[in-house]
């Protein structure tokens, strides 16, 4: 009885209020921020914008203008030059064969990184990062010792008939090293999150072991997977600093695109330094697109 | 009878357990350890007394001296605007914030080259300012200004990187009380803040400053080489390099080869005291 | 199919999971296995199914040891609470991937996989979500892929562990009465893991009640609820109010709370009485009424004996007035265990 009274009494308190209440206020939205009670946003955005645009983004469009200089025509014939197209083929085939490399072997070391237990695993796990820590021009002169027709490595090469130093085979060595730890962290935390749940499933249904891992357990980690090998791709395209000792900087033959454009630069040729940056500006950008295309990708599917 | 003896669902059998670990240990120890170890043994190549000599000499004692006054002015830089910008980022909302991420995460997709060669353009005497300076007499390029702002450039998302991911996953519960009970800004970033992001902040500034320190392809384009003025440590690793001084090339890789041992240690210390300390993905 | 398990031990580090459970279930039967989390249930499933392998004891199918047999060979249907989907698989694929994986001849035609799967997502109510991804249904319609899953393989047993658990409460009503549904359509021979009494109890043939890796009673719904064998079945299986007192001569005391204690020996015991066996009756004791609150049929009475202990009545509807100030109840049932 005095349960359903009190649930009138709630009835009549709710239109009450209601009728009481103001109308609703404005939204708070100014020009692009929601209101928040947290001070300081002024301030630090306008900070945060400013130097943004001093040291990133008025600078790069530096290049983009300077390239600009020129007549389209000119523009293209830099771009598209014998010797810049040997570079970007060097450039970017290196960095496809290093990613697809360190995808394989990427996989193999977040894979016993996460899933088994053995001796000396805290190392290893720490000496993945080697490469973000170790400055480049280490591991350049480092590698280029190694794999030189008389190094460490490269007597047994010889031999064999095989050149893996001054040619690209160095450049893709080289960038087999400063790319892995890029696929093995993208691929960790995402086997690591992975519930184990869903191999059981496959297990509970028949599947086998092989059948599991290939038809469950990669295709989970494809987007990780992409993301990691577009990142290796991107960041060894870019390279400079390990690949110029070991490279052999031969035109035409072992000229990676960074060092056309200083080479450009060494001669003055400001326009065509620019344009060469331009174009692989173009394509940094691209490989961005491209990776956070995947992520939402990925994203669909959680 | 014992379980051990048989495999669970999500295990792998023990051969491929092995092979696995195998695979991974020897690719690890071809691109990884055997270029560390070959840095030491060409230093040490004809004795502990001529690695030394090659340190303990002016010009490198000069490049020693230049690298840490760089990283003394880009990570501290660096550090500051990321907390700033992640304050701005993850503690409010506003339109265009992915945007705004992927522009701050832009430096690590442009090559090193490219990043000196835009100083360049600018402060180059050909650049937009190349008159004025000239007439002014400032040197930004082939000087130490040029170096700095370009080992800014490379190192700029680190610090940002690491502790917007962090402060959105805090939200803004703690900071909205403390405003609530009456703090200011600052004593909000100071006492509540600050301490609930410090060990993100030293991961950051741990990355940051081992990528200032090694950075070689931007400082490369302006520094002009200049022994004893402009070489910062990388840059005279090259120099004796190409001037076939192995040892003393190496001598000086060793110590850059060090710097990145206790990084890797001090990382992985912290990744034990905090967890959840490590970014997603790769720097 | 019928199931053995037959003293059944398992450890993990120096924790023990399961104890010498023996556990019998028959053919076609829906069992719950209701206990508290840690109480060794999920091991329980996790061994039948061959996810977990025991220290010892034996795990029969049809009377056939297959206590190591792998997951993969026993063909069970297990489905997992949190759903375990394919994501990056349609509901179809999802439901398709047991016959799928099946090699040479045992692999049923593109056809028949296909019919099979427009079948069983016709059984659960999902026609027409075939070519949907996971991420694009609701918990509940998850749960139902994840059932249709398990059964596409025809298992000869289905197992669910706490399927419901990830749920809110009317989606997981409507689940339970599909469960029952889809067992007694196949027939197939059920277990299900669950906390939750309200759902054994209604949903089972027989529930299995765990305690610490050993199983405390088996028994139907109302054998367990109306004779607890334990005084942990008893307390955890239905609303109960909980004595501590000692047993003398045939009767428990705590208090002025006197009840029959035949067959307990002496000395400290526990005894348990429901809510709604305690009933008005001037020849017992008193008790101050602190609150009479109707709910349904139901009137629920919070109140305080004279040593203080709290006291919680069941009484019908129309008894509510009669609750007020202080009035003399007396236990009509009562459980009394030993210490």
């Amino acid at each position: 009885m005095w349960r359903a009274r009190t649930l009138d009494d709630d009835q009549t308190m709710t239109a009450e209020t209601a009728a009481r209440r103001p109308p609703a206020p404005p939204s708070k939205r100014t020009l692009f921020r929601r209101r928040s009670a947290i001070p300081g946003f002024g301030l630090t955005m306008g900070v945060t914008l400013t130097v943004l645009s001093l040291i990133v983004l008025i600078p790069l469009s530096a290049v983009v203008l300077k390239a600009a200089q020129q007549s389209p025509a000119e523009f293209w014939a830099v771009a598209t030059s014998q010797r810049s197209l040997a570079a970007y083929r060097l450039s970017f085939g290196a960095a496809f064969v290093a990613a697809v490399i360190n995808g394989v072997f990427g996989v193999l070391t977040a894979w016993a990184l996460v899933r088994y237990d053995f001796p000396g695993k805290t190392l290893v796990n720490a000496l993945v990062d080697l490469p973000f820590a170790l400055p480049t021009a280490v591991a350049g002169i480092a590698l280029a010792t190694l794999y030189a027709p008389t190094g460490w490595v490269g007597q047994f090469l010889t031999p064999l008939g095989i050149k893996a130093a001054y040619n690209p085979v160095g450049v893709t060595i080289a960038l087999i090293f400063i790319g892995l730890p890029f696929v093995v962290r993208t691929i960790e935390p995402v086997l690591r999150d992975a519930a184990e749940d869903v191999e059981e499933a496959a297990a509970s249904l028949g599947a086998n072991r092989i059948d599991t891992i290939l038809r469950i357990v990669l295709p989970a980690l494809a987007p990780a997977w992409l993301t990691g090998f577009a990142m290796a791709f991107a960041r060894g395209v870019g390279e400079y600093g390990s690949v110029i000792f070991i490279a052999g900087n031969m035109p035409y033959k072992s000229e990676i695109a960074p060092l056309l454009i200083i080479i450009q630069l060494e001669q003055f040729e400001y326009a065509r330094a620019a344009t060469i940056a331009v174009v692989m500006l173009t394509v940094s950008f691209t490989m961005l697109l491209v990776i956070n295309a995947i992520q939402a990708w990925a994203r669909r599917f959680d | 009878m014992a379980a051990a003896s048989h495999r669970r669902a999500t295990e792998d059998p023990l051969w491929a357990k092995v092979l696995v670990i195998g695979t991974v240990m020897a690719f690890l120890a071809l691109v990884l350890i055997l270029p560390l170890a070959a840095v030491f043994a060409e230093a040490l190549r004809k004795g502990l007394d001529a690695a030394l000599l090659a340190i303990n000499n002016a010009d490198a004692l000069a490049a020693v001296k230049l690298t840490l006054i760089t990283a003394a002015i880009a990570v501290p830089f660096n550090a500051a605007f990321g907390l700033c910008a992640s304050w701005a980022i993850a503690k409010h909302d506003f339109k265009g914030k992915p945007l705004l991420i992927t522009l701050i995460d832009l430096p690590f997709s442009v090559s090193p080259v490219v990043a000196g060669l835009i100083y360049v353009l600018i402060f180059g005497l050909q650049g937009w300012f190349g008159d004025y300076l000239v007439d002014n007499d400032i040197k930004i390029i082939f000087a130490v200004p040029g170096i700095v702002l370009a080992t800014v450039f490379v190192t700029f998302p680190f610090v940002a990187r690491e502790l917007i991911p962090l402060m959105q996953e805090q939200g803004t519960a703690e900071e909205e009380a403390a405003v609530s009970m009456g703090a200011s800004g600052l004593t909000t970033f100071w006492r509540v803040t600050a301490p609930n992001v410090r060990w993100g902040l030293m991961y950051g500034v741990l990355l940051c400053n081992a990528r200032a320190m090694g950075e070689f392809g931007a400082v490369s384009v302006v520094s002009g080489h200049i022994r004893g003025l402009t070489n910062t440590m990388p840059l005279h690793v090259e120099i004796l390099y190409n001037e076939y001084d192995f040892v003393g090339a190496f001598a000086v890789a060793a110590l850059l080869c060090l710097l990145a041992v206790v990084t890797l240690v001090l990382k992985t210390a912290l990744e034990i005291v905090q967890p959840g300390v490590r970014g997603r993905g790769g720097h | 199919m019928t199931i053995s398990i037959r003293s059944v031990d398992k450890q993990f580090g120096r924790y023990p999971a399961l104890s010498k459970v023996d556990l019998e279930i028959a053919d076609g039967e829906l069992l719950a296995l209701l206990g508290p989390s840690g109480s060794g249930k999920t091991t329980l499933l996790r061994t039948i199914a061959g996810l977990e392998f025991p220290d010892a004891g034996q795990v029969l199918f049809d009377g056939e040891d297959v206590t190591f047999a792998s997951a993969a060979d026993r063909r069970v249907g297990f489905v997992f609470q949190q759903y375990a989907l394919f994501k990056h698989m349609t509901v179809a694929k999802n439901i398709a991937f047991g016959l799928d994986v099946r090699k040479g001849k045992d692999k049923p035609s593109k056809a028949e996989i296909a019919q099979r799967v427009e079948d069983l997502l016709k059984l659960v109510e999902l026609d027409g979500l075939g070519k949907r991804y996971p991420s694009q249904l609701s918990g509940g319609q998850r749960q139902r892929v994840a059932l249709s899953r398990a059964l596409a393989v025809q298992p000869s047993v289905l197992l669910l562990d706490e399927p419901f658990g990830a749920l809110d409460a009317t989606v997981r009503k409507s689940l339970r009465k599909e469960l029952r549904r889809v067992h007694d359509a196949t027939g197939v021979t059920t277990i299900f893991v669950t906390h939750d009494q309200e759902e054994a109890l209604e949903l089972a043939d027989r529930v299995a009640i765990l305690n610490k890796g050993s199983i405390e009673q088996i028994g139907t719904p109302d054998q367990v609820h109306d004779q607890p064998e334990t005084a942990f079945v008893c307390g955890f299986v239905g609303e109960a109010n909980c004595f501590e007192g000692q047993v003398g001569g045939g009767e428990f005391k705590a208090g002025a709370l006197r009840l029959p204690a035949g067959g307990v020996r002496d000395g400290s015991a526990t005894a348990y009485v429901r809510p709604h066996d305690f009933v008005l009756d001037d020849g017992g004791f008193a008790v101050r009424v602190d609150r009479a609150h109707v709910q349904g049929a139901l009137t629920t009475v919070n109140a305080t004996a004279a040593d203080g202990r709290p006291i919680e009545i069941s009484a019908s509807r129309a008894e509510a007035p009669r609750f007020q100030g202080t009035v003399k109840i007396a236990a009509r049932k009562a459980h009394v265990y030993a210490a």
